[in-house]
C-alpha cells in the first residue's frame, strides 16, 4: 500500500507489531498505567533469503505526539500525517494499525523520511546515547516555552487594558458623588437621601485604587514566569550547543577515521593534498607512511576520548537539566494554581464591597 | 403611577382587558396620593405599526383605554393615534392650563448619526415614552378631565381631525404668542418671592438633571467598553489550557468563569440603559417644561402689569378697568394654579426618581453577587480534594 518511493523505505521495513501496559511513576510521583507500543525495524530485502532480526524499541503514544508536533514545528510547509485518536470509544482501528501508517506516511514522504529526528526516533534506543531522544525532548520544551511566553505576554496585555477600563467605571461614579452633593443642596425632602447617596457612590469610587493594587500582585505573578520561560530558553541553547560539540566531536572522529581505513589500505576515497602530491611526486617511503597511521591513531584515540567525554556531558546535563525541568514543571502548576486562587478570592472580595456600597446607597434612595 | 421598573411598565397591552389591572401594581404611597387606591383609568401604547400614503411614512400606535368613569360612554377603548397627535394633545393641554406641569413628550426625531426614524430602539423607546405621557396625564387631577384628553384617547381616527381643526387657528395662536412676547420684553415688575424661589429651583434643577444624565450616559460607555476588553479574556485563557496537563482545567474554569461575568455585566448595562438613562432623560425634558412654565406664567403677570400700568396712567375707563380685572383674575388663577401642581410635580418627581435610583442600586448589588457566586465556583474547581475541605472552611469564614 506505501509505495517504497524514498530511500528510507528502500532500506528498511517498518511494523508497529504489539501494544503493551505499563505501569510507573509519573512526574508528580503518582502511579499511572500507560500503554508502550513495539516499533520493528527490518533491512528491507536481505539477500540470503531469510529475514534478519528486527531491531525493536518501545515507545509511548505521547512520544509519537511529540514527533509529530516536531514535524509540524520544522515542516510548517507539509502536511503532516495524522495520529489516530489517544483513546477509542470504538476500536473501529486498533492503535497498532494507525501508529504504523502514521510511521509508513512519514517514512514515504519525500522530505520528512530524510529527517535525522525521525529517523532517530525509529532507531535509537535512549539510554545508549543521547542523541535521539535529547533533541525531541528538549524541543517540545522550548515549544512549551515559547507559547507559555507568548500566552502570558498576551494575558498581561489584555489585563491591563481590563485594569483600565474598570478604573474609568469606578471613577465616573464619583460624579454621581459631586452631582448628588449639589442636587441636595436643592431639595428639601430628598436632601438627606441624596447628600449621603453621594457619600457612598464617592466610596465606590475611591475603592478601585485599591482593588487595582491587589490586582498587580497578580499581574507580578504572571510575570514571573515569563521571566522564567527566557530561563528555560537559556537552557535549551546550551543543550543545543553540547550537542552541537558532540556532533562535531563525532564528526572528526569518524572521518579520521575514514582516513585511516585509507591509508592502510591504500585507497584514496576522501580527496586529500596529501594523497594528490603523493600521486603526483611519488608515494611515501613505508616509514613516513608509518608515523603518518601512528600520528593518525593517535589523534584516533584522542578523538574517541572527546567523544566519550563530550557524550557523558550531553547526558548528565540532560539529567540534572531533565531533572530541574520536572521541578519546575512542578512549581509552575502550583504557583500558577496558587495564583489563580488568590485572583478569585480577591475578586470576590472586590464583589462584596460592591455589594455593600450599592446596598447602603439603596438604603439612601429609600430615605429620599 | 410610579416608575414601576420591575414590572413591564411599558409593555404592550394584553389582549384580555381585565389582565389590565395585573399590569400595575400599586404601590404603597407613604403620603397617601389619593390616585394611589383610586385609579379609574387604564391606558396603554403598544403595537407600532408603520403606515405609508403617496406622501409619507409614519408609525401608528395603539392606544387602549380602560375606565370606569361616568364621563366616558363605553369602558373600553381602542384608538390608533400618531406622534403627530400627541404634539396635539399636549400642546392643547398646555394652551387651556398654561400654569399646569404638563409631562413632556420625547422628542422630535433629530437625525444623529446612522439612526433611522424607524429604527427598532428607537421606536420601543418612543412608545414607552409615549405611553407614560398618556398615564402621567390621566393621573393629572385636572387635565385627566380635559375634553381634549377624552376625544384623544376616544375618537376614531377621522373624528380626531375634525376636532382638531375646532381649535383655535394657527394666526390667532400666533398672535397670542406675539402679544406674550411683547409684554415681557418689558419685564416683570418683580416676581412673588415664592415664584422666584421656584424659577431659581427650575434652573438648578435643570442642570442637575442634565449632569445626572450625562454622568449616566459615561458610565454605560465606560462600562461597554470594560465588558469588551474583558471578553478578550477567554480566547487567552483557553489558549493557555490548551498548552497545559496539570492547569488545563483551572484555566478551562476560568474562560467559563469570563463568559458567564461578561452575561452578567451585558445584564446591568441593560438595565442602565434601557431604565435609568430614560427616566433621566424624561426629567430633563421635564425641565425644560417647567421652565416654559414659568415663562407663561411671568407673561400672564406681565401682560396685568402693563395693562394696569396704562390705566394708572389713563382716565377711568370701563372697559379698561373690566379688562385689567380679568387680567388680574387671571394672573391669580395661574398662580394658584403652579402653587398647586407644583406639590403635586414635585411629589411625583420625588417618587420617580427615587423608585428608579432603587432598581438600579438593587441591579449593582445583584451583579455584584452572581459575579461572586461565578468566582467562587471557578475557584472551587481549583482545589483538589485534599485542599478543599480547608479552604471550604476559609471561604465559609471569611466570605
Amino acid at each position: 500500500m506505501v509505495e517504497r518511493g524514498t530511500a528510507l523505505l528502500r532500506k528498511v521495513e517498518i511494523n508497529v507489531a504489539e501494544a503493551e501496559k505499563r505501569t510507573g511513576k509519573n512526574t508528580v510521583n503518582m502511579q499511572e498505567t500507560y500503554s508502550v507500543y513495539l516499533i520493528e525495524i527490518r533491512p528491507a530485502e536481505t539477500e540470503g533469503g531469510t529475514p534478519a532480526a528486527p531491531d525493536t524499541l518501545w515507545r509511548r503514544y505521547s512520544d509519537f505526539e511529540l514527533l509529530r508536533t516536531y514535524l509540524l514545528v520544522t515542516y510548517p510547509y507539509i502536511i503532516i500525517p495524522p495520529l489516530p485518536e489517544k483513546r477509542y470509544r470504538l476500536p473501529l482501528i486498533s492503535p497498532l494499525v494507525g501508529l504504523e501508517n502514521f510511521l509508513l506516511r512519514v517514512a514515504s514522504h519525500p522530505v520528512l523520511s530524510n529527517d535525522k529526528i525521525f529517523f532517530l526516533f525509529l532507531t535509537e534506543v535512549s539510554s545508549q546515547t543521547c542523541v535521539a531522544e535529547c533533541p525531541l525532548k528538549i524541543f517540545s520544551l522550548k515549544h512549551y516555552s515559547d507559547e507559555l511566553n507568548s500566552v502570558i505576554s498576551q494575558l498581561l496585555r489584555v489585563r491591563a487594558r481590563v485594569a483600565d477600563r474598570l478604573y474609568g467605571v469606578y471613577k465616573v461614579h464619583g460624579n454621581y458623588g459631586r452631582v448628588f452633593s449639589e442636587w441636595s443642596a436643592i431639595e428639601k425632602e430628598m436632601g438627606d437621601g441624596l447628600q449621603s447617596a453621594g457619600h457612598h457612590m464617592d466610596t465606590y469610587a475611591a475603592s478601585i485604587d485599591d482593588i487595582l493594587e491587589e490586582e498587580e500582585h497578580f499581574a507580578d505573578q504572571l510575570k514571573e514566569y515569563l521571566f522564567y520561560t527566557d530561563a528555560v530558553r537559556s537552557v535549551c541553547r546550551k543543550h543545543e550547543l553540547i550537542q552541537y560539540e558532540l556532533e562535531m566531536a563525532a564528526q572528526d572522529l569518524a572521518q579520521k577515521k575514514q582516513q585511516k581505513e585509507e591509508l592502510a589500505t591504500g585507497t584514496v576515497r576522501i580527496f586529500s593534498l596529501k594523497g594528490m602530491t603523493s600521486k603526483l611526486f611519488g608515494q611515501e617511503s613505508p616509514e613516513q607512511r608509518e608515523s603518518r597511521l601512528a600520528a593518525l591513531e593517535q589523534s584516533i584515540q584522542e578523538g574517541e576520548e572527546t567523544v566519550k567525554e563530550k557524550n557523558t556531558e550531553c547526558k548528565e546535563f540532560m539529567r540534572t537539566a531533565w531533572e530541574d525541568i520536572e521541578r519546575f514543571k512542578e512549581q509552575k502548576d502550583r504557583d500558577l494554581r496558587e495564583a489563580l486562587i488568590s485572583y478569585a478570592i480577591m475578586q470576590i472580595s472586590m464583589c462584596k464591597k460592591g455589594i455593600q456600597v450599592w446596598s447602603n446607597a439603596k438604603e439612601c434612595f429609600s430615605k429620599m | 403611577m410610579t416608575w414601576n421598573t420591575s414590572l413591564a411598565d411599558g409593555s404592550p397591552m394584553p389582549n384580555s382587558p381585565s389582565s389590565l389591572v395585573n399590569q400595575y401594581r400599586l404601590e404603597d404611597d407613604d403620603e397617601g396620593q389619593k390616585d394611589a387606591n383610586t385609579k379609574d383609568i387604564f391606558i396603554a401604547v403598544d403595537n407600532p405599526e408603520s403606515q405609508v400614503t403617496a406622501i409619507e411614512t409614519f408609525i401608528m400606535y395603539r392606544v387602549a383605554t380602560r375606565t370606569t368613569r361616568s364621563e366616558f360612554d363605553s369602558s373600553e377603548y381602542e384608538v390608533r393615534r400618531r406622534y403627530q397627535d400627541f404634539l396635539w394633545l399636549r400642546s392643547r393641554l398646555e394652551d387651556n392650563h398654561p400654569t399646569l406641569i404638563v409631562h413632556p413628550l420625547p422628542e422630535k426625531f433629530v437625525m444623529k448619526g446612522m439612526v433611522e426614524r424607524f429604527n427598532e430602539d428607537f421606536i420601543e423607546t418612543r412608545r414607552k415614552a409615549l405611553h407614560r405621557f398618556l398615564n402621567k396625564i390621566s393621573e393629572h387631577p385636572i387635565l385627566s378631565y380635559s375634553q381634549h384628553f377624552k376625544v384623544f384617547l376616544t375618537a376614531q381616527v377621522s373624528d380626531l381631525a375634525s376636532h382638531k381643526k375646532q381649535g383655535p387657528g394657527f394666526l390667532s395662536r400666533m398672535g397670542e404668542t406675539v402679544r406674550a412676547v411683547a409684554n415681557s420684553v418689558r419685564g416683570l415688575r418683580s416676581r412673588p418671592e415664592e415664584f422666584a424661589v421656584m424659577q431659581e429651583y427650575v434652573e438648578d434643577f435643570s442642570n442637575k438633571m442634565c449632569s445626572m444624565d450625562k454622568v449616566t450616559q459615561r458610565i454605560v460607555k465606560e462600562q461597554r467598553e470594560y465588558l469588551e476588553e474583558l471578553k478578550q479574556y477567554s480566547p487567552t485563557y483557553a489558549q493557555w489550557a490548551d498548552l497545559e496537563e496539570e492547569l488545563a482545567d483551572p484555566l478551562k474554569g476560568v474562560v467559563s468563569c469570563v463568559v458567564q461575568c461578561s452575561k452578567e455585566s451585558e445584564e446591568q448595562i441593560h438595565h442602565l440603559s434601557e431604565v435609568l438613562v430614560p427616566a433621566l432623560h424624561e426629567y430633563v425634558l421635564c425641565a425644560e417644561t417647567l421652565k416654559a412654565v414659568m415663562r407663561r406664567r411671568d407673561n400672564i403677570q406681565a401682560e396685568f402689569e402693563a395693562k394696569n400700568e396704562a390705566l394708572l396712567s389713563r382716565k377711568v375707563d370701563q372697559e379698561a378697568v373690566k379688562e385689567v380685572d380679568g387680567l388680574a383674575d387671571r394672573m391669580e388663577q395661574a398662580n394658584n394654579a403652579l402653587k398647586g401642581d407644583w406639590s403635586r410635580w414635585q411629589h411625583s418627581m420625588r417618587t420617580d426618581l427615587r423608585s428608579v435610583f432603587i432598581s438600579t442600586a438593587e441591579k449593582n448589588v445583584e451583579y455584584y453577587e452572581k459575579v461572586r457566586q461565578r468566582e467562587i465556583s471557578a475557584s472551587d474547581s481549583n482545589f483538589t480534594h485534599t485542599e478543599k475541605t480547608q479552604t471550604e472552611l476559609l471561604f465559609l469564614f471569611f466570605f
